[in-house]
């Protein structure tokens, strides 16, 4: 017993039988809360091995074997074969090629563009939400709406192009010329449809970094002196880095995703201007029943994924600024 | 340096009044508080002397000037603000830079102010560092002398110790006062601590629900207080009031309360009877109050609280009213639940208008 | 009492008139109204680049395909046609495909927040044996482009016998990471304090799930589902290859087979995709933020 204790007087003392303690049951409790937690997490684990891993890891298997050209006959085994094969060919560096250009042209474009509208529509005017709306309303429609939609416009036939006087005879989507010689006028095309597509999420993304901008800090700027383009570039855009980073990595990953665009305008033409790689995967599937050479190009797209993403991580976050 | 002249400012936010024809003079070189309860306007007074708020009515000058529609950047001016808004990607000294850049200041003038600025307030060591690297009184310093960087007509602060902890608070307190003395500022300082307001102030101006109650020096905010709100607000223990009638007892004009009849001075009595007051509140102050065997009000003591060097004793009269009695430690205490007699010399009695507010002037 | 008691000195006053005052503020006020309609302007101007397409679908899904081909073209439909819709929806199966879609949304978006929920539970309340890895497995699920997978998981929903079903259609969304990760953040807030009232009123852990978690984490979970709801009803490329005919079709592909049918009626293939626009609109119309929520989980800090 201490010194305070004694001063006290406390009596440790204990008289009669010791009172009978409530059952422990700590032990099993471990177990059972392990169990469970198991499984509650095996419902979706069971998805993801059967529909995520499972096809990830098969497409290496599938890789290695040459689909017999017509159904019935046993594919060949050919290893490395087929990869060195399909990655060395003209083919595949077009889609790569075309891929690329596609992420360069709608990446930056919507980001830029949401970030405008999304600046435009921050400030305290009368109404301002109903422009809001507006701004975010391409949220509703899905790829194979604006395709349809930018798809018929551009028709030269029947489309309503000329209407704008724009020549007719040569339609976007089956001009072979190129823009800045670099980049087909048939992508250009389908890159712009994605930007408005894409502009209701880029603005809505954008807006909600803005909010996050705390207003003292811009209020301290005016303070000080700056002008807005000032404030501006001094302190909202660096109190956005992280939104724009976020924006820029998911707008990589979703660019080099692009499907539907390009199967319902282009189908990888003219003359495979626009064949990204995942309509040539696709294409290879369904179109020619080749699935060894699919997976192939499966693989490729997940390395060239991943590394850009891993990419941008390494040399754009470090001009990110996470300060708060 | 010169000074900041508010005449008949308002501001209304739709249809509620936040600021109602407050005038206002700060002197050059002067420490001025704006003091009051949340709400009660008087950061949209300093909002408004920054220009980050447009007044609905009224005129604006900073150094004789007429500012009332020029932007913030124009009008000379420094905040700091309660959260500091250091901007969090930058450097300290880039932080105390900024203003200086932004006006487009050569860049050796703008180094060696910034070596000012930052020697003046003792960052010399942390120019390198971010503000989420700093401690809280650390990032204050550098919110500081950002504003002292540009040297301008005056400098506003809001709610400034707020974010510190008390130990550092009353540090900073006395730094703030002894840099404004030391660069001859005029300081618009606005706070809804009596303390700071008393300790830091060369005159406090006082605010509440967007009307200007006072403004003097402390001491004599303190000893005068010029309505029932201040007296109120301005102390702590607050002033006593104990409500009560004004009527004749012989030829004595006599405040008859709850607790008994208390005889006035004679001027404030005249004062009373000129100003046609009847309804009216007895204001004295905690320590001005005497328990002994002879005094004019009755009550019965309920608690006391015992401080260490002081004791505070609260009594309640028969209406329910309360009044805390400051005694000293020594003084031998009266025991709970007795009935004591409350006294207090005449000087040292304030009067107010029950109707009004207002205290009487003789 | 409004007069403060304080002089303000009279020589200032009477320096500057006050119509001169009133004068500089008139033009203040004149120079910002002039700023505020061109700011009107503009947003206006770019509103109506972002509506226009959507405008002309609305104005030529009610034209003639006369009335289309006329030069100068028909800005606004004085004589609607809303024949277009009807063939649309009958002709053109929109009403099935409609159907297909709502089904197969349902389905996926129950599920992702069924073991979203579970799953995020787990990870928030619980202690179990590789904890830690399997949450890094749940991310990773997200590095996986789905295009990667298409090719087995084609073959192994013909294996199972769903090819060109509900179940087929669904199969491959039921679970996200996306999903558990979103959840188990709001989960982390509710406080441990709960947790233990909960425990000693008896509560165990899917009762405290269901009472307690659930209830008060509404907002991600309205948040997730709309999410859901919008990445599956847009759904392409899986539908594409995982139906064969019109009986399990979804909208979106329902539209190509709309268009490439009706090439010349381009109005009918417009009215198909104002219908398939309209349910996207009231969601975003009704749940304007919770959409932006979801949206936005991960990209914005504090």
């Amino acid at each position: 017993m201490t010194e305070v204790g004694a001063a006290q007087g406390i009596d440790l003392a204990i008289e009669g039988p010791e009172p009978e303690a409530p059952r422990r049951r700590w032990f099993k409790r471990e177990r059972r809360e392990a169990l469970l937690g198991l499984a509650l997490v095996v419902p979706a684990l069971v998805i993801f091995c059967a529909f995520i891993f499972y096809p990830f890891l098969k497409n290496f298997e599938l890789a290695l074997y040459r689909t017999a050209p017509f159904p019935g006959l046993p594919d060949t085994y050919v290893g490395l074969d087929q990869i060195r094969d399909v990655l060395g060919s003209s083919q595949f560096w077009n889609s790569l090629t075309i891929t690329v250009l596609f992420a360069i042209l709608t990446v930056p474009i919507g980001i830029g563009l949401g970030l405008g509208l999304a600046v435009l529509a921050h400030q305290q005017l009368k109404g301002v939400a109903v422009y809001r709306t507006i701004f975010s309303s391409t949220v509703a429609t899905s790829v194979a709406v604006a395709s349809v939609i930018f798809g018929t416009l551009f028709n030269a036939q029947v489309g309503l192009l000329p209407w704008l006087g724009v020549d007719p005879k040569i339609p976007f989507l089956e001009n072979p010329n190129m823009v800045l010689g670099v980049f087909p006028i048939a992508l250009v095309a389908v890159a712009g449809v994605t930007i408005w597509q894409n502009l209701g999420l880029s603005f809505i993304l954008m807006s909600a970094g803005l909010q996050a901008v705390p207003d003292d800090l811009l209020e301290a700027a005016e303070v000080d002196g700056a002008g807005s383009w000032s404030r501006f570039r001094n302190v909202t855009l660096p109190m956005l880095s992280p939104t724009i980073f976020f924006a820029v990595i998911i707008g990589g990953i979703f660019a080099f995703q692009t499907f539907g665009q390009i199967d319902l305008l282009t189908q990888g033409g003219p003359d495979e201007k626009t064949n990204v790689l995942t309509f040539f995967i696709v294409d290879e599937l369904r179109g020619q029943k080749n699935a060894g050479k699919a997976a192939v190009l499966a693989i490729a797209l997940f390395v060239v994924t991943l590394t850009l993403t891993l990419f941008q991580m390494r040399f754009l976050e470090k001009r990110v600024n996470y300060e708060r | 340096m010169s000074g900041v002249v508010l005449q008949g400012i308002g501001k209304r936010f739709g249809d509620v009044v936040a600021v109602d024809d407050v005038n206002l003079e700060i002197h050059d070189q002067e420490f001025l508080v704006l003091l009051g309860p949340s709400g009660c306007g008087k950061s949209t007074v300093l909002r408004m002397i920054a220009g980050l708020e447009d007044p609905t009515e009224g005129t604006i000058r900073i150094g004789a000037r007429n500012m009332t529609d020029v932007e913030p950047k124009d009008r000379d001016i420094a905040m700091v603000f309660q959260s500091y808004a250091l901007y969090p990607h930058m450097t300290v000294a880039k932080n105390i830079e900024f203003p200086l850049k932004s006006r487009n200041v050569p860049k050796e003038e703008r180094a060696a102010a910034v070596k000012a600025a930052s020697a003046s307030l003792g960052l010399d060591e942390l120019l390198e560092r971010k503000p989420s690297e700093l401690s809280g009184g650390q990032r204050q310093r550098v919110a500081l002398a950002r504003a002292i960087v540009r040297q301008p007509e005056a400098f506003l602060m809001d709610e400034p110790l707020s974010n510190l902890d008390a130990k550092l608070r009353v540090q900073t307190r006395a730094e703030l006062v002894e840099l404004q003395r030391r660069l001859h500022a005029t300081v618009i300082y606005v706070t809804h601590d009596q303390v700071e307001a008393m300790t830091m102030g060369d005159r406090i101006a006082i605010m509440e629900a967007g009307v200007l109650q006072q403004v003097d020096a402390p001491q004599t905010v303190y000893d005068e207080p010029a309505n029932l709100f201040v007296a109120r607000f301005i102390g702590n223990p607050p002033m006593n009031t104990i409500t009560g009638t004004l009527g004749r007892e012989g030829d004595q004009l006599v405040m008859t309360t709850a607790a008994g009849a208390a005889p006035l001075p004679p001027d404030v009595a005249a004062a009373a009877a000129r100003d046609g007051v009847e309804l009216a509140v007895l204001g004295v102050r905690p320590e001005h109050l005497l328990i002994g065997s002879e005094g004019a009000l009755e009550a019965t003591v309920t608690v006391i609280e015992s401080l260490g060097h002081e004791r505070h004793v609260i009594c309640h009269l028969a209406d329910g009213e309360m009044v805390i009695v400051r005694q000293a430690a020594d003084v031998t205490p009266p025991a709970a639940g007795s009935t004591v007699r409350v006294a207090a010399a005449p000087e040292h009695l304030h009067l107010f208008d029950a109707e009004t507010g207002l205290r009487v002037r003789p | 009492m409004s007069a403060s008691p304080v002089p303000v000195d009279a020589a200032l006053l009477t320096e500057t008139p006050r119509d001169a005052v009133f004068f500089r503020q008139t033009k203040a006020r004149r120079r910002r109204s002039l700023r505020t309609f061109g700011r009107y302007t503009l947003l206006s101007v770019l509103a109506f680049l972002v509506l226009f397409p959507i405008y002309i679908t609305v104005v030529n899904s009610l034209l003639t395909p006369e009335q289309i081909a006329s030069r100068p073209p028909t800005l606004f439909p004085t004589d609607p046609t809303w024949g277009t819709y009807g063939e649309a929806w009958n002709t053109g199966h929109l009403g099935e495909y409609l159907k297909n879609s709502f089904i197969m949304t349902g389905i996926i978006v129950f599920f992702q927040l069924l073991t979203a929920t579970l799953a995020a539970y787990a990870f928030a309340f619980l202690e179990f044996p590789f904890k830690r890895l399997l949450f890094v497995v749940f991310l990773a699920t997200l590095m996986v482009p789905f295009e990667v997978t298409i090719i087995t998981n084609l073959n192994t929903v013909v294996d199972l016998g769903i090819y060109d079903s509900y179940l087929g259609l669904a199969i491959p969304f039921l679970a996200t990471g996306f999903g558990a990760f979103l959840l188990r953040q709001s989960f982390l807030t509710v406080p441990r304090d709960l947790k233990d009232a909960a425990a000693l009123d008896g509560y165990g852990h899917l009762r405290f799930l269901a009472r307690v978690v659930v209830p008060l984490s509404r907002p991600t979970m309205a948040a997730l589902a709309v999410f859901a709801f919008l990445s599956s009803w847009n759904q392409y490329l899986w539908p594409l290859l995982v139906t064969k005919d019109d009986k399990y079709r979804t909208v979106q592909i329902g539209l190509k087979q709309l268009r490439n049918t009706n090439i010349d009626q381009i109005n009918v293939t417009f009215a198909g995709v104002v219908i398939a626009i309209i349910p996207l609109a009231i969601l975003l119309l009704l749940f304007q933020k919770q959409l932006v929520r979801g949206l936005t989980a991960g990209a914005v800090k504090g």
